[in-house]
Formats: structure tokens, C-alpha cells, sequence
């Protein structure tokens, strides 16, 4: 088996998914399941083959540095739970 | 035990764009809440970030600049944690595949000793957005208008062995932004800041200790005084028999102390892959050299040229070549005054240097423009004034009053240069200091310099000192 609970619940906090106790075993098995067809794609000899960034095989497109957005931010803040002084406002973080 | 340190720097400098790295909204400091934060910067869903041609082109010119390779191929990637002033979820960074490997950058330290420190790498970034904490009682405010201006991440390796040489490399870089005109440097707008990871090491030990990474230098003092903490801390922990935690370090200047930052210490796993958002970046040598060919003289080699062409010493040559401004000032300075290098440099160096600190000014919004001082100094190596009468003239052309010729003839600062003039002023100090010439007759030369300053009083300073002191000598 290639994952542990601890390592479950790890890859679960860090993207701030909510996993019960009774679902772990479950994503463990799945999960594992995928690192071991991982580990079978790895035995294949890449040796000289640039790794791929992305499937479509162009580059970038680049843009002009202008600026070509106006303000709207009354309408993005529609959006928000909470609004003060045109501050979004979150649940206190500090260091 | 002796104990020797090891430093490495990542800054970050926010690239001098008019728009977003990824998108069409202002980078413009100090607007309004949120009123440069458009959907794309906010991680409204269905967006698609789009590069910045300008962006790409000023990390080249930077990558050129210390002697890296520019990759022909470099890659974004995301880099997932969750902050509130990162609507994404992730930050758009390089990884891998960075747009700048290697180079290096030539520091001088104080003590006159010089040093490369070999850079790591630059990467392409975006900012993330500021936290407000006051106010808002258990609660943050988020402004986005900083989320996406274009970053460099310029990482060096661990070659710093102080935090005086650390502080020598950040000065260094950012006098080279600056001259490539990639970054306007600002660090109280958070244009330019930096990050030290440092690690201590028994003297001779070749294996690195445990580092920690300060957060917050956003000046050059802070940078020394954070640095400086933190090894006598990690010292104090590792006599004690402790050892150091690899850890996230905020550093306080109100207390100067770091101490562990909490909420970011868990995400350390960015998970980092690439960006399906964004297909990779191909730079063409083509257009790899159109930008060599137009890099600017870079400080160092300025400096070198200055001392070596110039005939400068080592500090005029380096207080000149601080900023392109003023460097560039002094050149047009010393296009007209016919080899007096030395002079131009102590008036740039000082009268001018002075009045710009005085008024809180830049060079390039100076009164006194190159040509105007060009004006004044050659008034000065042509003998029509003196240092001393120089010095007014200096100030009412820095007042704004026109050029050197028309305030010397103006307020009548001329030199006395009739001899038939000057030797009645000299007679009637010597009839009125009788006192004094008997000193001087009966071998107390010193009184000389009293009879020269009394004759000086009298023309108002216009007098050249050296045919003063001539005369008086041949009247005695």
C-alpha cells in the first residue's frame, strides 16, 4: 500500500478538505491505488524525453503591458460576505 | 567555540509594468481599495491569466545584466496554500523550469573588500494581496490590489557569511534594478523586499546547520538588524546544548527580535505542478540579444571606468555610480568642464549632494541642472570666482535664479583681480592693524593668515586669496 491514513489526512488539510474518520480507510485504498499506477508509468525508460508542461504543444502568447481594466469594484463585491471601507473582510489572520 | 555564519537572500522586486503580470488591471501604488483588482486577479472562475510581454522582457534584461543564462523555455507552475490575500489558492510562480539560471553579482563591502556572490536563479511571479489588521476588531481586511503585479524572486546561494555582506549584496542588486530601470526600488511601498535564510555552523564544518528564514526586511537596517539577531540566537540555542528548528521567522524592528510566524509554518508542502492555465514560454536568442544590445553601462563597470578613465578615487567613484541619475548627471557635468574631473566630483559629491538631502529631492527634479553647475564650475576653474563666493553662487541656482554668469554679475561677485584696487584695500589693514604688522615684522608669520582674512572681510570675499597673500608678503 502506498499511503497511510497520516498521509491522508496531511494531503486533506493542506487543501482544506473536510474528511470524516469513517472515510479515510476508503480514500487510502483509492488514493493508493492511484500512486501504484504512478509507480507503474515510472518503470518506463523516459530517459531523453523532454518532460511535457502542457498537452498542447505551443508556447505562451504574450499581451502588451497596457492597462485595459476599470474599476468595478462594486460589482465584484456583490459577491463578498462582508465588506467594509471597500476591504474585503475575512476571519482575523496574523503572524 | 567559534561560530561561522551562513547567508542567502531571496528579493523580491516588483517589476516596473503599467499592468498586471497575468492581467489588464493598473499596478499604480496607493489607489483605492480593491479598485485595481479585476476578475482575474480575484480567481473569479473562468478566468484565464495572460503574460505580460514587459514582464518577460525585464527579467530578461536582468537575467543579462549579472551574466545568467535566459532559459529558452521556462515554465509557470502553481504553488498551492491558502492565505486570504490569495483568492486563487495558489500563487503563480516558476518552479522547474525558471526563466533565469545563474550569474552572479559583485559586492563591495565597506572595509573596501570585494566578493561574488553567485545568484541561484530568478523566477517570474505574482504578488499576493496586503492584510489590514487595525480596526476591524477580530477580524482582517483584504485589499487585491497588489495580487498580480509581476515579481522577480532573485535567489541567491548561501554565500553570505554576514549580515554586513548580506546587506552589501541587497544594496547592490537594488542600485542594479534600479539602473536597469526594471524596479523603481521603493521598500517603504514594498517594491523591493527580502527574505534571509540563515544557519550557523561550527568554524571549518562543512555541512550546513539547520536554517530559518526571516520574513519582513523591508529596509537595509532591518535586514543587518534581523541577520544579526538571529545568529546570536541560534548561538545562544545550539551552547545551550538545543537545537535550531528549521522554521519561518518574522522579525519585529518595534522589539528587534524574530520570533516563529504560526499560520504559514504547516505549508510548506506547496505541492507545486504546472500551470495548465499556462503553456510554457519560449524566448528566441534572437530577441535574447536585441535586449543585450541594449543593456545600459552597468554600476560596476561605470565605477571601474570613473577610477580608471577618470582618474577618480575609489569613494567619489562609488558615491557617483550609487544611481544611474546621478551618475549620468555627473557625465553631463564633466562634458564641459574641461578635465576637472576631480572637482566636478566634489561638487556633485557635496554642495549638490547636500542641498538634494536638505529638500528631500531626487537628482533628476535638482534646480541646478548639469549644464547650470557646469556653468559655476567653470566660472571657478577660470579664477572669475572663489570656492567660498562659488558656494553663493550654488545656492541662489539652486533658489532658482538663473545661470552662474548672470547671479556673479548681478549681485557683483567678480574677483578682484585690479591689482592697483586690491593694494589700497591691503594698505589700509595694514595702517589699521599696526599691532599686527609689528607681530609679523619681529617673526610671528602665523599673524599672516589674520591680515589675509582681514583683507578678504574688506571685499567681501571677493579677493583671490593667493594674490592677497602675495601682496601682503611684499608690503611686509
Amino acid at each position: 500500500m502506498a499511503l497511510y491514513p497520516t498521509d491522508v489526512r496531511q494531503i486533506a488539510h493542506l487543501a482544506r478538505l473536510e474528511v470524516s474518520d469513517d472515510e479515510i480507510a476508503d480514500y487510502v485504498d483509492k488514493l493508493s491505488q492511484i500512486i501504484d499506477l504512478v509507480d507503474q508509468l515510472q518503470q518506463v525508460d523516459t530517459g531523453g524525453v523532454v518532460p511535457m508542461a502542457h498537452p498542447l504543444d505551443m508556447s505562451q502568447r504574450l499581451r502588451a503591458d497596457e492597462v485595459s481594466e476599470e474599476n468595478q469594484r462594486e460589482l465584484f463585491q456583490r459577491n463578498a460576505s462582508a465588506v467594509t471601507d471597500g476591504l474585503y473582510r475575512v476571519p482575523k489572520v496574523i503572524d | 567555540m567559534s561560530w561561522e555564519t551562513v547567508i542567502g537572500l531571496e528579493i523580491h522586486a516588483q517589476l516596473a509594468t503599467r499592468s498586471k503580470i497575468f492581467s489588464g488591471a493598473s499596478t499604480a501604488y496607493g489607489a483605492e481599495p480593491n479598485t485595481q483588482a479585476c476578475a482575474v486577479d480575484l480567481g473569479y472562475p473562468g478566468v484565464l491569466p495572460v503574460l505580460n510581454a514587459e514582464a518577460v522582457r525585464l527579467a530578461v534584461r536582468f537575467g543579462l545584466a549579472i551574466g545568467a543564462t535566459v532559459a529558452g523555455r521556462s515554465v509557470f507552475a502553481r504553488k498551492n496554500y491558502f492565505y486570504p490575500d490569495l483568492p486563487k489558492g495558489y500563487q503563480i510562480s516558476q518552479y522547474e523550469l525558471p526563466i533565469v539560471l545563474g550569474g552572479n553579482i559583485h559586492i563591495v563591502l565597506d572595509d573596501g573588500t570585494e566578493k561574488d556572490i553567485a545568484v541561484t536563479r530568478a523566477h517570474l511571479e505574482e504578488d499576493a494581496g496586503k492584510s489590514v489588521h487595525e480596526n476591524f476588531d477580530g477580524e482582517s481586511g483584504i485589499d487585491l490590489n497588489r495580487a498580480g503585479t509581476p515579481l522577480l524572486e532573485i535567489v541567491s546561494e548561501p554565500e553570505m557569511s554576514s549580515a554586513a555582506e548580506a546587506v552589501a549584496y541587497m544594496r547592490t542588486v537594488h542600485q542594479l534594478v534600479r539602473y536597469l530601470g526594471i524596479c523603481d526600488g521603493n521598500m517603504q511601498e514594498g517594491s523591493f523586499r527580502c527574505d534571509a535564510n540563515v544557519s550557523v555552523r561550527p568554524a571549518g564544518e562543512q555541512q550546513l546547520g539547520t536554517r530559518t528564514e526571516l520574513k519582513n526586511l523591508n529596509s537595509f537596517r532591518f535586514v543587518e538588524r534581523a541577520i544579526n539577531y538571529e545568529i546570536e540566537r541560534q548561538i545562544d540555542v545550539l551552547e545551550d546544548g538545543g537545537s535550531v528548528v528549521q522554521e519561518t521567522r518574522l522579525y519585529d524592528s518595534d522589539r528587534h527580535e524574530t520570533r516563529p510566524m504560526r499560520s504559514k509554518e504547516e505549508a510548506n508542502d506547496y505541492r507545486y505542478f504546472p500551470d495548465p492555465d499556462l503553456l510554457p514560454v519560449v524566448i528566441e536568442k534572437e530577441y535574447i540579444e536585441t535586449e543585450r544590445a541594449k543593456l545600459p553601462e552597468l554600476p560596476e563597470a561605470r565605477r571601474q571606468r570613473f577610477i580608471h578613465s577618470l582618474g577618480l578615487g575609489v569613494e567619489d567613484a562609488s558615491l557617483l555610480t550609487g544611481s544611474r541619475a546621478t551618475a549620468d548627471y555627473y557625465e553631463a557635468l564633466i562634458a564641459s568642464v574641461g578635465g576637472e574631473y576631480k572637482l566636478a566630483a566634489n561638487w556633485v559629491n557635496g554642495e549638490l549632494a547636500a542641498a538634494l538631502n536638505r529638500d528631500g529631492i531626487g537628482i533628476a527634479d535638482a534646480a541646478g541642472s548639469p549644464e547650470r553647475l557646469a556653468g559655476l564650475l567653470v566660472r571657478i576653474i577660470d579664477g572669475t570666482i572663489s570656492g567660498k563666493i562659488a558656494k553663493e553662487v550654488f545656492e541662489a541656482i539652486w533658489q532658482g535664479e538663473g545661470e552662474a554668469d548672470d547671479i556673479i554679475e548681478a549681485r557683483g561677485l567678480r574677483q578682484i583681480s585690479d591689482t592697483g584696487k586690491l593694494e589700497k584695500i591691503v594698505a589700509a589693514v595694514l595702517a589699521d592693524n599696526p599691532d599686527q604688522v609689528e607681530q609679523y615684522r619681529s617673526g610671528k608669520h602665523k599673524v599672516l593668515g589674520f591680515l589675509v582674512g582681514q583683507v578678504m572681510k574688506a571685499t567681501g570675499g571677493k579677493a583671490n586669496p593667493g594674490q592677497v597673500n602675495q601682496l601682503l608678503k611684499q608690503k611686509l
